[in-house]
């Protein structure tokens, strides 16, 4: 099939598709609710083991969001005096990185550039079996069924994700120079809102691709430089003690970022670390 | 300085610097292997004799040495992320990425059984170590040689050459075919490898990269090619 454009009312701009079923999808359903499978990972602590466990859920607006139809259900399970599924969410606008559910293999679900909060019911068929997930990384433990602990990138941020001189007032827009590619460059690398699905996505558990985000948007920049060599250093050692897997550059991250992190940022972190190795 | 030898991105530099020596020792190998191919015998044996001086000698244990290193990093590496990820998805990854580079490991690990088999074969045999013959010699349609050659190759390894012992082995059909499929493989590996070694070391620019991927899937296919056209040639008759 031909690949469509379309007008994404909840992205505001005309999108590319690769192919035209989601596009008949939305015209040949209109409001009708969906009727799905859920089959939901449940686990009660960190202790515990976990299991799947299947619920049946309807007439869910195709409208609605990822995270509305498990509030829909959540609702169901607490009519019912059952435990509710907890999930992790806070903006509900793709901008706090907080969802992370891995649905149908894939982290943020089957859409690219999206969190998991900005996947549309839409998306899926009526009579479809969604599986959903927690991470699952040696690094981020589980905490309570789809919650799971990330604090090991606030540990990887910790050891050297800032600018610690002290950099006094605030200055003059245009007192240090940046070269317009680089000042885009980093800004690209800041995007990244630190969700993990990077780490979901590789097949090795991998942070790189989080890592050479927030060691970049440092280290393209005059105020970074100071301290590039430094940062680099200790938070890939960081990354390293974490339990964390190696890079093999499949470019999963990369696939998946819901803010499109691209992997020459990898490439850039490993020049800055042979340079704070060898310099 | 000594995290360059212990971190994740050290080790993935010093495998990437390996495997890059290691693709140019592969067109070194194929550049003397397609010398048997020339009607005059000369070529290929003054190429084996460059090979036997001393300063290739030197780069002999090189060698050596950098398949090791490749080896082992690469278990060690690969150890490393089967433990990042103690709980498998039980719905399998669907992420848009790169076949081969799934395989890295398993390719990898066919192409080592390969290189033993080869060494064996080759090396081994050629120099006598370990009372070594060649793995040929345990399939059954092997022995389709000329008496007498065979009466010197088979009784005296000093004076072997390559190119006896590679129309010896290669006198079995289905070890023929064995080695194309290796080269198969080999192709697979190295469609990843090549152009993940140079992200690896941190060349990745938006005007260079996509020429270095095409001429990654160049090279993945010539070199494995140019080695399986010895055994076809052996296999289709070649004398």
């Amino acid at each position: 099939m031909k690949p469509c454009r379309w007008f994404d009312p909840d992205r505001g701009h005309i999108r590319n598709d690769q192919s035209s079923i989601i596009h008949k999808q939305i015209i040949t359903m209109e409001k009708k609710g969906l009727n799905l499978t859920l089959k939901i990972w449940r686990q009660e602590n960190a202790q515990t083991k976990g299991e799947f466990k299947t619920y049946r859920i309807g007439n869910i607006s195709p409208d609605c969001s990822f995270l509305e139809m498990l509030d829909q259900l959540n609702e169901q399970l607490v009519d019912k005096i059952e435990k509710p599924v907890c999930f992790d969410h806070d903006c509900r606008e793709g901008i706090c990185g907080m969802c992370s559910l891995f649905i149908n293999g894939r982290p943020h679900g089957n859409d690219t550039g999206i969190t998991t909060c900005q996947l549309h019911m839409r998306r899926f068929k009526d009579g479809d079996t969604i599986w959903i997930e927690p991470w699952r990384s040696a690094a981020f433990p589980v905490i309570k069924d789809l919650v799971v602990d990330r604090s090991a990138f606030d540990r990887i941020i910790r050891a050297g994700g800032y600018v610690s001189v002290n950099t006094g007032g605030v200055p003059d827009g245009n007192a240090i120079p940046v070269k317009k590619k680089n000042a885009d460059l980093a800004m690209d690398a800041a995007a990244c809102i630190g969700c993990g699905a990077c780490v979901a996505a590789c097949k090795n558990a991998s942070a790189m691709l989080f890592v050479s985000a927030k060691v970049s948007q440092f280290a393209l920049l005059p105020q970074g430089k100071l301290e590039a060599k430094e940062r680099v250093s200790k938070m890939v050692a960081r990354m390293d003690e974490l339990g964390f897997g190696n890079c093999t550059n499949t470019g999963a991250c990369e696939a998946e970022c819901p803010k499109e992190i691209k992997i020459t940022n990898i490439a850039r972190m490993n020049r800055q670390y042979y340079i704070s190795q060898f310099a | 300085m000594s995290n360059i030898f212990t971190s994740s991105i050290g080790k993935k530099f010093w495998m990437a610097l390996v495997g890059l020596f290691l693709c140019v020792f592969l067109v070194l190998h194929m550049s003397i292997n397609l010398l048997m191919l020339l009607p005059d015998r000369s070529y290929f044996d003054t190429g084996v004799y460059i090979m036997s001086t001393a300063p290739v000698k030197v780069m002999e244990i090189v060698l050596f040495g950098s398949i090791a290193l490749h080896m082992l990093l690469g278990l060690l590496l690969q150890i490393q992320n089967w433990l990042a990820r103690p709980v498998r998805y039980a719905k399998k990854h669907s992420s848009e990425t790169s076949f081969f580079s799934k395989y890295m490991i398993w390719t990898g690990g066919i192409v080592f059984i390969f290189f033993c088999l080869h060494f064996m074969d080759f090396l081994f045999y050629k120099y006598g170590w370990f009372g070594f013959e060649p793995a040929s010699i345990g399939i059954q349609d092997v022995v389709k040689l000329d008496p007498v050659t065979r009466a010197m190759e088979v009784d005296t390894p000093a004076n072997h050459n390559f190119y006896d012992i590679a129309r010896y082995v290669f006198s079995s059909k289905s070890y023929c075919l064995v080695y194309a499929g290796f080269m198969v493989l080999l192709s697979f590996h190295l469609i990843h490898a090549f152009q993940s070694a140079f992200q690896s070391i941190g060349w990745n620019h938006p005007a260079y990269t996509p020429i270095v991927k095409w001429v990654g899937y160049i090279y993945s296919v010539v070199i494995p090619a140019g080695f399986a056209i010895i055994p076809l040639y052996f296999f289709f008759g070649g004398k």
